[in-house]
């Protein structure tokens, strides 16, 4: 028998409830041709009539929204590493992904590397990775699976939706997304994020920052064929000698089942600030059943024991 | 381009996607560094080192498209004995004249032919004659006159000898190779920071994908046009560019990637002072009393551009229609004249000297966007009136209380005259319209929103403008108000009263004796019975169709997608693409097949339109004494040149010397280390006490900056940074420096800097970032200033703007200022008030800035 919480799940809509559904639809963003126009952001806001999300310069080079949040709902990360890096990585923790500093406002940013001899010979190169990051509509959502008003939901097209007039801000949401993305307006104390422009895909139009991306970075459709696509890719950069070129969230065996957002990375996860194995919060959600389900018989056992005991 | 022209650069991406090489050289590291295979840093304003160097590494190694360069090039003209290069003169050419700061370029011409016929001997005579000219003619003569050749080019007076052996000691090629030899390896490391390792891949990148089989395209914008030898830079590329083979081929040329949506637009019907739509050149006050005197320089020439008179009678019938009649030669009359430069700055120097009163500013931002917004302010303060018509109320709509210049005390908003009217206009959106881009593409955009309130459109406030003005003036009989009263102004209004811009479109391309749309412009006539507005717009509205508003995608067509928009001239894809094919008339290779001779059909053929004449074959040498198009010959791709060959080495046309030289940018802090000439021998300063010039070398403004856009704004932030989504992707100004700068002055990361010059200083936050580098050129550093430009008083975020550091200086031939200058950076803010003011005169005299003390300050 299986189960919806965890594991491998090819039909996400049936599984939901829907007997007949479209295929699952969802993005594959290619951060190899990513340009950090904010295009996406940008059309993102636009059509969902999103509040800005403060002014703020960060400092983390050209990335000023800083992350994924209620407000947020395409953020465009932007990483300078220098190329070949002259101090030693001893490997020790750091408050943010590798390749990153700590400023004393607490925000990871981008390192300067003053130190850097071969810039300053004039040798030193940098590489500088953009990505367009999204929330990942899960085949395992636990955010929805932890919603206790029902305001999450999984569409027909197997992508994850949050609905406003239903819920009721209580923020469960929150911590159970494995990837931070899921987020509470302060001020309006609702769940907000993106909805792969469900309105949108009603109407058989392309989401909006898929529609506004100019190099086609972020590439929406069946994500059956999107998986297929990404493989190609993945496949002509290694051939060219890309070898950092990875996926990630491509793999339906992984902690989440996959993801219906999917992404072609040039550097380890965490360098975007991506977690490197992420796990759907309620996988244990059944075993934690069982056990509590065995401890409650257990108890009940004990019980009618004692009675039948004291009976004896 | 990334960073600027993102959607256009979606191109680049799917070009990479192909195979293409993608090598980028910018100051800074962008995003098109982050995608590019290679980023080359380089000092800001060195470019023509850069290119020179790539010239010379063609030339000396034999790496030229040899074939291609003797026959479609001046490689094989034969140059006047008088000529003396660079190399002989220690940096200047022959015909210098010092006092006057201008060139006559006399001795650049083609060698005068030894048994010259009556019109060759006529032009010598001419050429005596401008030589006993004084220096105020030359300058009258030369007035505006080197950019309003346009698209005919500069007429050369006769062929001239060719040496297709390209051994003649005095042909273009040698000349070129001398020129160039110095632009070593070394040297571009020298002056341009770049290392001779990376040059050299660079080198063989370029020359590796260029010839028969392969072509490499450049693409540039302002990093190449906004300087004091900006022009020569492009000339450059061009030269580098013809030598290989990549001019008038796919996948070849040099692309102008433009600020704006319609920025080709308004040069082909233009917003500049010298030239009138379709590269007329504007009439002058001394030279040009009739239409016979106006067209008799071009008339008659060898190629199309001989037709001028044609394209010139039809645009006075454009405008003044029936009025325009031969007797009255067309109303030519009736055109404004230029008496000098009267560009931009000039114009805004002339404000603040109170001989200009009233100024239309429309899309524009000058308080922030152009340079030394000091000068506009002060400008501005000083006119009768000013119109702003614009999207927003923008620095320059509100200077006058809350300018930097109030601030200091410089201004007092009490004491400004200036009455503004601020008038809201419509955007793109709420328009119908044409935009033409950089290919010379012409795509018409529908309305899809009515504007909001009052907001209106150009067309609608510049035709009820001229209506209102024509009822003032009705009845006038005052000869000064006829040019006006005779307009030709009738459009067609919809129910709103609003004009239909495709009626102004079917104007622009012209109409015959029936009234009918033509479809091109070798139909065009020069006794009055055609009329239109732009010839080299002639066609888009052809067949009575809005040709520009085709949309058929590119999948359902071939690669060339002829039915996409339309594109001048004539619907042509590539300009020149008779070079396209060997001059045999077959194309170079299968690969880079264009436009070819087909000899059963007796005709050009291909999948563009061919630009020749279309039955000319390979073979055709034109009759002795044939004019225009008929003295076009077979293998004569440059069919708008008068002797139809693209010029390595330009005989007349450019005001700063027939090739192009390395110049240090007028502020710099190194020597030149090519001449002992420093700077431009012809660049334009405009000479007021508001626009003093950091001195070169000192050690008070020791570092380079230069300003740039970011992805997230618009220019002058105008339509950015008054909205939220856009400006929360770049809420504040900073500054971008290196580790190692930001050492040497203790800069701190997201700390406040205070940038100086000897104009003002402004403060901008501090991004100290690897994407900046330290250039080494020989024993010393170059260390750079990011500024992106984007702030002004207004908006949502606001800030200093960095356009109040540049000095004006502008390259002669097209009057665009350099952007480039040097600069101080120190930690901190900056200081506020008068005191402001006090600390930049305190740079200045520790300096050695001398400002006339009769002027004084900035003044009012």
């Amino acid at each position: 028998m299986t189960n919806s919480l965890w594991g491998r799940l090819d039909d996400v809509s049936g599984d939901a409830g829907y007997e007949e559904h479209p295929p699952r639809m969802g993005f594959f963003t290619d951060t190899s041709v990513c340009i950090g126009c904010k295009a996406c952001e940008v059309a993102c806001k636009e059509w969902n009539e999103l509040p800005e999300d403060g002014y703020q310069l960060t400092g983390m080079s050209y990335d000023n929204t800083q992350q994924l949040g209620a407000s947020t709902w395409r953020h465009v990360a932007f990483v300078e590493k220098p190329l070949h890096p002259t101090t030693t990585d001893l490997g020790l923790p750091g408050m943010g992904p590798p390749g990153w500093d700590t400023h004393e406002s607490g925000l990871p940013q981008a390192a300067p590397s003053g130190e850097d001899q071969a810039t300053e010979s004039g040798e030193g190169g940098i590489r500088w990775l953009m990505s367009s990051d999204v929330c990942k509509h899960c085949t395992h959502a636990a955010c929805l699976d932890v919603c206790p008003t029902g305001s999450l939901f999984r569409t027909e097209f197997g992508t994850v939706v949050v609905q406003p007039d239903i819920c009721n801000g209580c923020g469960y949401c929150v911590p159970a997304c494995p990837y931070g993305v899921i987020d509470l307006r302060k001020e309006d104390g609702r769940a907000f994020k993106c909805t792969l422009c469900y309105d949108r895909l009603k109407d058989g139009q392309t989401p909006a920052c898929a529609q506004a991306c100019p190099t086609q970075s972020i590439q929406y459709g069946e994500v059956s064929e999107l998986r297929q696509r990404a493989d190609l890719r993945l496949a002509e950069l290694l051939d060219k000698g890309v070898d950092v070129a990875r996926l990630y969230g491509r793999d339906p065996d992984d902690g989440v089942g996959g993801d219906g957002a999917f992404f072609l990375l040039l550097d380890e996860p965490e360098v975007y600030g991506l977690p490197p194995d992420p796990v759907v919060t309620t996988r244990d959600l059944v075993t934690i059943w069982k056990h509590v389900g065995a401890a409650a018989v257990t108890l009940a056992g004990l019980g009618v024991a004692s009675f039948f005991g004291r009976r004896s | 381009m990334a960073e600027a022209h993102p959607v256009g650069f979606q191109w680049v991406m799917e070009a990479k996607r192909r195979g293409a090489t993608v090598i980028h050289v910018d100051p800074r590291f962008t995003r098109t560094s982050a995608v590019a295979d290679l980023h080359v840093p380089i000092r800001a304003g060195s470019d023509i080192a850069f290119l020179g160097g790539l010239v010379n590494h063609v030339l000396s190694n034999d790496l030229d498209f040899r074939e291609y360069v003797v026959a479609y090039t001046n490689a094989a003209s034969v140059i006047d004995s008088g000529f003396q290069d660079t190399e002989d003169l220690d940096g200047l050419f022959s015909g210098f004249d010092p006092e006057m700061r201008l060139y006559d370029p006399l001795t650049w011409r083609y060698e005068p032919p030894e048994n010259p016929n009556e019109e060759e001997q006529e032009r010598i005579g001419e050429f005596a004659r401008a030589e006993r000219d004084t220096g105020e003619q030359k300058r009258s003569h030369q007035a505006a006159q080197s950019e309003s050749h346009g698209s005919g080019g500069a007429p050369v007076s006769w062929k001239g000898r060719r040496d297709e052996t390209l051994r003649h000691p005095r042909c273009v090629f040698q000349i070129l190779k001398r020129h160039f030899a110095r632009y070593t390896p070394e040297m571009v490391q020298a002056v341009c920071g770049i290392e001779p390792d990376q040059f050299r891949e660079v080198a063989d990148s370029l020359t590796r994908n260029s010839g028969a089989d392969r072509t490499t395209a450049f693409a540039y914008a302002v990093g190449w046009t906004q300087h004091a030898t900006g022009a020569q830079m492009i000339r450059t590329a061009s030269i580098l560019q013809l030598l290989l083979g990549n001019i008038g081929r796919p996948g070849g040329g040099i692309m102008a990637l433009r600020g704006h949506a319609s920025i080709q637009g308004s040069t082909d019907i233009p917003t500049l002072f010298n030239i009138l739509p379709g590269y007329l050149p504007m009439p002058h006050s001394e030279q040009h009393q009739s239409l016979d005197e106006w067209v008799r320089d071009d008339e008659g020439k060898a190629g199309f551009w001989g037709n001028v008179r044609s394209y010139s009678v039809s645009l006075l019938k454009a405008y003044w229609g029936d009025a325009a009649t031969p007797e009255n030669d067309f109303c030519f009359d009736y055109l404004p004249r230029v008496s000098g430069d009267h560009s931009n700055y000039t114009t805004v120097k002339a404000q603040i000297e109170g001989r200009c009163k009233g100024y239309f500013l429309v899309g524009e931002n000058p308080a922030v966007g152009s340079s030394n917004g000091k000068m506009q302010r002060l400008g501005m303060a000083n006119l009768d009136w000013l119109v702003v018509r614009d999207l927003q109320m923008i620095e320059s709509a509100t200077f006058w209380k809350d300018g930097p210049e109030i601030e200091t005390g410089e201004l007092v908003t009490e004491d400004i005259g200036t009455e503004v009217f601020f008038l809201p206009a419509a955007s793109h959106v709420e328009k119908a319209g044409s935009f033409t881009q950089t290919q010379r593409m012409l795509q018409w955009r529908d309305k899809a929103v009515d504007p909001p309130g009052d907001c209106r459109s150009e067309l609608d406030f510049y035709y009820e403008l001229g209506q209102l003005i024509r009822e003032k003036l009705a009845g006038s009989t005052d000869e000064m108000d006829r040019p006006l009263l005779d307009l030709a102004w009738e459009y067609p209004v919809d129910e709103h009263g609003d004009v239909d811009g495709q009626a102004v479109l079917r104007e622009i391309n012209g109409t015959g004796p029936d009234g009918t749309a033509l479809s091109a412009y070798t139909q065009l006539a020069a006794d009055g019975s055609t009329s239109c507005g732009c010839w080299i717009y002639c066609g888009v509205y052809a067949d009575e169709v809005n040709q520009a508003r085709r949309r058929k995608p590119h999948w359902e067509q071939d690669d060339v997608a002829l039915e996409w928009g339309w594109v001048w001239p004539a619907n042509r894809r590539i300009l020149y693409n008779r070079a396209s094919a060997a001059p045999d008339g077959s194309p170079w290779s299968e690969r880079k097949k264009h436009v070819w001779w087909d000899s059963e059909q007796g005709k050009w053929v291909g999948a563009d339109v061919p630009d020749f004449v279309p039955d000319r074959p390979p073979d055709h040498v034109p009759e002795d004494g044939a004019k225009g198009p008929d003295a076009i010959g077979g293998t004569d791709p440059f069919i708008m040149q008068t002797d139809g060959k693209a010029w390595l080495f330009a005989p007349i046309g450019l005001a700063d010397g027939p090739m192009p030289v390395h110049y240090e940018p007028p502020e710099s802090p190194v020597h030149n280390s090519l001449y002992a000439q420093q700077n431009n021998p012809a660049q334009r300063r405009v000479e007021h006490p508001t626009n003093p010039i950091n001195p070169s070398f000192g050690e008070t403004f020791p570092y380079v900056f230069t300003t740039y856009r970011l992805t997230e704004h618009h220019t002058s932030g105008a339509m950015s940074r008054t909205l939220p989504y856009l400006t929360e992707l770049q809420p504040e100004p900073f500054c971008e420096v290196s580790p190692r700068l930001a050492r040497e002055r203790g800069l701190e990361h997201l700390g406040w800097a205070t940038i100086v010059t000897a104009r003002t200083a402004i403060e901008a936050r501090v991004l100290v970032t690897d994407r900046l580098r330290s250039l080494r050129l020989g024993d010393r550093f170059v260390e750079q200033v990011g500024l992106p430009y984007h702030w002004g008083v207004n908006g949502i975020t606001r800030g200093d703007s960095p356009n109040d550091l540049v000095n004006v200086t502008m390259d002669p031939n097209v009057y665009i200022q350099e952007k480039v200058g040097t600069c101080d950076i120190q930690p901190g803010r900056r200081p506020r008030g008068p005191a402001l003011t006090a600390y930049v005169d305190d740079y200045r005299r520790r300096a050695g800035v001398h400002i006339h003390p009769d002027e004084g300050g900035a003044g009012r």
